[in-house]
């Protein structure tokens, strides 16, 4: 028996450590300025993670099968060891603290940075089961939204056609473009419940929680198209909120935005 | 077999807890420990309600704080004398004037009750309903649980009130049953003057 | 009244309704409690079950299922909505009706007044009182199902708006999800008044000689676990009685203004969803702790009995439950990272959070502690014991990922934090359910479950959840998300397939081992082998009394406590252990 439990443990110690290897499947590659702190942070906490996890895991296994009655007849009596319990506390707890504020510091560049000069805006309106889209157009601003306006097929962001900044709006319907190598201010909504905007090469996800409209920043670094995922449970399609974003350079960028102001 | 159980001798029964007082002082401080832990509990609901009425405060552009109307101050004294007369009862030295002030609490108890549903009357023909204003929601809302809470309470009271009328001499000081309403009436009190407070001196 | 000096007792009674329906006797009722989470957990189980047969093969038709679940089944396929009322429903019933309701309700009741040498709880009525009002809660939970619209698809989370929208927002969010709140308002008075009852039992009536550091771990996880429930539940009714008034009441104190649901504008304004993940985190964190530590307590129990050797560092592990239980009511804030919460709370929460690794930590390190040294007995009660450490570690550590907020960002809502909470919750509390089975079954009825199916059971089962588990967290680093019905319909999840098949067929035969353990209890409990009062030679009081026990717990004598909880491999003790009543050893000897 002991033998037995001993081996399992360490069998599933080295299914994991191989599971966990990048062998099997990993992260989709990065494109992001800051994907790769991300990375970096998930790559250090793993080196601990693996570590720990090994150690406590093999010691397990091996006082389990060290200490079986069959082979270790006379107990240590002893309630403990306070000694070896402070420094264990405070290593952990050093450890632990260490890569929390390690980690820290990508999660101020996200959100408690200004947002750059410069940035392409663009504002993200989620709703059952589709993400709306809309640009400033060329004065930069957007226009004022009214909800009694909303349609499903004609307007769906409730864009009011009396506000003058509104008429140079661009929507689109899941398909988002953006230059790369550009800061890209994004500002989420929501139209009915709570969604998540989540594009996994980015490296990016925040939720869309209705009444607030909440503002942050990216930059993409590679051109490619990648997918929009809608991270929140939000309903019964749910699972198929497909979008697309596209990232692209700074003409074709261009190009494709006058392309879709035509519509 | 090995194990040793030390049996008891008769009447032994003070020494069976670790704590001193035997079987009624044990029985008496598990009730006021279990009406702690629920006032303890009540509170912590409160507690959620308050930060909900915080945050909403904060980030509601609706909100419009309404009028107490001036029957709830009244209604407060009620509650206020209340609780006076629940202490004297709890304190009286005989079954008599035990029986006065229980009887007298119980009333006031009831007569508060049947004031916030006035109040509520007066605010429903205002056109001030639970909908539509978040400070009315709460409005209702926090006076509505409290009343419910309070009317456990007066379940209590009446409880007392009969057996003080009619098994007077069983009704001392002693009883655990009121002790602990007192205890229970006296946070309700506490907790309505807190809510006056939050709905209409923080608004 | 008492000839024996017993006080507290109240007269054995003689009816079948009071003697086994109404009873007020902490035994009966932890009965009661262990079998409402037994039926619980079946059909958690089976639901479970539904959800990975989607998962694996979504568009694949059951037409035996769509016998029994036509609407489920409409046309063949199951439907998404089904697979989300299924999800919702899974999780609810498992974390509340067995989580919350076995441990604590079933070991907790029956073993912490006789742990402590009491004869009942302090309050035996309101005991018998949250018994029955959980059982009534349970059946308005599985009501959910036979209601017009269903079950509710929000998730055991019931986020707002989703949730308070009504069924404009989906199926099953109309009536399913009334019944939803109030089986969970009622599951929220039910456990108040279980903490009213555990506090109280220990801080008043623990015997002569139990001073609060000779309690075995096992009180000191029940009593911190009701600490916890007492202050956390009354949030989640707090929230859930606002939901209710904003679906029923026409408040909006979830429900912002400007929605748009399908083109029907919503006629509330002003509310907060946010609010809404703050109340229900508040109550939800302490829940988890409330899930895990009396797992944590049996454990302490089952490794100290069977290595022979006494708990290493009893005193630091009470800290570390302490320490747990009260850090747990402030990281909350860790499930609403990328929520809309301000980044400076986001980032105190997530510091907070990595702090609580440190107590759990060390209670590994003093698991490890125990066993070192000793002289192991592989009864299954101990496979399962060790069995949970290694699921805690593997299950717990993947918290550092998840407590970080810039990790968070890429993990949250993926199979990384399903995986990671399914392996604490849904199977390292598991197996102290199961090993506290294992090691007090003989004592609640009298007779030993089968060994040999037992550590049967056990190997399958642990081999079985891991295989489950640890290739779940693989998906959620791939980007695999969580509540979607099926992973088909993206291109980056595509490479998801091949896992939620290789899961769900672990899962199959995970679960279908499951009746191995339902048909040991039940035909132990009739045929098993009789025991004495002290099979595993135990120290603590339930195993000076007859099994199962009398009445009143001690048959009329009063126990004395001399020593501590695990007094084993004492030197010169004429045993290799020394029972908690025994005399005091002359030192001087």
């Amino acid at each position: 028996m002991a033998i037995s439990f001993a081996v399992t443990i360490w069998l599933i110690v080295l299914a994991t450590i191989y599971l966990f290897s990048g062998q099997m499947g990993w992260f989709p590659p990065q494109v992001s300025e800051h994907g790769g702190a991300i990375d970096d942070q998930f790559f250090y906490t793993l080196i601990v993670v693996g570590v720990a996890f090994t150690l406590a895991q093999v010691v397990l296994g091996y006082y389990v099968w060290r200490y079986r009655s069959s082979a270790h007849k006379e107990v240590t009596y002893t309630h403990g060891n306070t000694k070896l319990e402070v420094i264990a506390t405070v290593v952990t707890a050093v450890v632990f603290v260490t890569l929390a504020i390690m980690g820290q510091k990508v999660w101020a560049q996200l959100h408690l940075q200004g947002i750059p000069e410069g940035a392409v805006k663009v504002e993200v309106t989620a709703q059952q089961f589709a993400w709306n889209i809309r640009y400033p157009g060329a004065d930069g601003r957007f226009g004022r939204t009214i909800p009694q306006l909303i349609n499903d097929q004609l307007n769906p962001v409730g864009v009011d056609p009396k506000d003058p900044a509104s008429e140079d709006d661009i929507v689109t319907l899941n398909r988002m473009a953006i230059p790369v190598n550009r800061d890209v201010q994004i500002t989420l909504r929501s139209k009915d419940v709570t969604h998540s905007f989540f594009v996994p090469a980015l490296r990016f996800k925040q939720d869309t929680t209705p009444g607030m409209a909440i503002s942050s920043h990216f930059k993409a670094l590679k051109i490619g198209e990648y997918e929009i995922a809608c991270a929140e449970l939000c309903g019964i399609q749910h699972y198929k909120m497909r979008g697309f974003l596209m990232v692209k350079s700074s003409e074709d960028f261009e190009g494709w935005l006058k392309e879709m102001s035509e519509y | 077999m090995g194990s040793s159980l030390v049996s008891s001798k008769e009447g032994d029964q003070a020494s069976y807890y670790s704590n001193e007082g035997g079987v009624t002082q044990s029985r008496k401080r598990n009730s006021r420990i279990g009406m702690w832990l629920a006032l303890a509990s009540i509170s912590m609901m409160f507690t959620g309600f308050t930060s909900a009425y915080i945050l909403g405060r904060g980030t509601n552009n609706l909100w419009q704080p309404i009028n107490p109307p001036n029957y709830l101050w009244i209604n407060t004294l009620v509650l206020l004398a209340s609780s006076l007369t629940v202490e004297l009862g709890r304190r009286a030295t005989k079954a008599s004037e035990l029986k006065y002030w229980i009887t007298v609490t119980c009333l006031l108890g009831i007569t508060f009750l049947a004031g916030q549903l006035w109040t509520w009357n007066l605010l429903v023909n205002q056109g001030i309903y639970l909908a539509g204003n978040p400070h009315s929601s709460f409005f209702y809302l926090l006076t509505g649980v409290h009343g419910l809470h309070l009317f456990g309470g007066i379940l209590a009271l009446l409880y007392l009130t009969v057996r003080s009328w009619l098994f007077s001499s069983t009704l001392t000081q002693e009883n655990t049953v009121l002790s602990t309403t007192a205890l229970y009436w006296h946070f309700m009190d506490g907790l309505w003057i807190y809510l006056l407070i939050l709905l209409f001196f923080w608004r | 009244m008492s000839d024996s000096g017993n006080p507290e007792v109240h007269a054995e009674p003689t009816t079948f309704l009071r003697k086994w329906i109404f009873s007020v006797d902490h035994k009966i009722i932890g009965i009661q409690y262990y079998f409402l989470a037994l039926i619980a957990v079946f059909i958690g189980l089976g639901l479970s079950v539904l959800m990975r047969l989607r998962l694996a093969w979504p568009n694949e038709s059951w037409p035996l299922l769509e016998k029994i679940f036509p609407i489920g089944f409409d046309g063949g396929p199951m439907t998404p909505e089904f697979y989300l009322a299924l999800m919702t429903m899974h999780g609810t019933i498992m974390v509340f009706f067995v989580l919350t309701t076995a441990p604590q309700g079933g070991f907790g009741n029956y073993f912490l007044p006789i742990q402590i040498g009491a004869h009942d709880m302090a309050f035996p009525v309101l005991n018998m009182l949250s018994f029955w009002v959980t059982f009534v809660s349970l059946g308005v939970m599985v009501a959910a199902f036979f209601v017009v619209g269903g079950a509710p698809i929000s998730g055991w989370t019931a986020y707002a708006p989703l949730s308070a929208l009504g069924e404009v927002a989906g199926p099953g969010l109309g009536a399913g999800q009334n019944l939803w709140i109030i089986s969970i308002a009622l599951f929220c008075l039910a456990s108040l008044l279980g903490a009213l009852n555990f506090i109280t039992t220990v801080l008043n009536m623990r015997a002569k000689g139990m001073t609060l550091m000779k309690m075995p771990l096992t009180v000191w996880t029940w009593f911190t676990t009701a600490i916890l429930a007492l202050l956390s539940f009354p949030v989640l009714l707090a929230g859930g009685i606002l939901l209710l008034l904003d679906r029923l009441g026409g408040t909006s104190f979830f429900i912002p203004g400007g929605l748009v649901v399908s083109d029907t504008i919503i006629e509330h304004s002003g509310g907060s969803p946010i609010l809404w993940q703050h109340l229900f985190w508040f109550f939800g964190h302490p829940e988890v702790y409330i899930a895990i530590l009396p797992g944590m307590g049996v454990a302490s129990q089952l490794l100290s009995t069977f290595a022979r050797k006494p708990i290493f560092g009893y005193r630091a592990m009470v800290v570390a439950i302490f320490a747990i239980g009260l850090l747990g009511f402030f990281v909350w804030g860790h499930h609403m990272f990328i929520s809309g919460l301000s980044p400076l709370s986001a980032l105190i929460f997530s510091v907070i959070t990595l702090t609580i690794g440190v107590p759990s930590a060390i209670k590994t390190f003093n698991w490890l502690g125990t066993l070192w040294g000793g002289k192991i007995r592989f009864t299954t009660a101990m496979l399962y014991a060790i069995g949970f450490v290694s699921l805690f570690v593997s299950g717990g550590i993947t918290g550092l990922f998840l407590g970080q907020t810039s990790i968070d960002v890429q993990l949250h809502d993926t199979y990384f934090p399903v995986a990671h909470f399914h392996m604490i919750m849904g199977v390292a509390a598991l197996f102290g359910i199961f090993g506290g089975t294992y090691y007090w079954f003989p004592k609640m009825f009298g007779r030993m479950l089968n060994e040999w199916w037992g550590k049967f059971h056990f190997w399958i089962t642990f081999i079985g959840v891991n295989a489950i588990f640890i290739p779940m967290h693989l998906m959620g680093i791939m980007g695999g998300l969580r509540r979607y019905a099926q992973s088909t319909e993206f291109k980056f999840l595509e490479p998801l397939q091949p896992y939620q098949e290789f899961v769900s067929i672990a899962a199959f035969i995970t679960a279908a081992a499951q009746v191995i353990f339902l048909v040991n209890l039940f035909w132990s409990m009739f045929k098993g082998k009789k025991t004495s009062e002290n099979p595993w030679e135990s120290t603590t009081l339930e195993w000076t009394i007859p099994s199962p026990p009398p009445h009143d717990n001690f048959a009329g004598k009063i126990p004395v406590v001399h020593h501590g909880p695990y007094e084993y491999g004492v030197p010169g003790s004429p045993r290799d252990f020394v029972m908690q009543t025994d005399p005091p050893i002359d030192k001087n000897k």
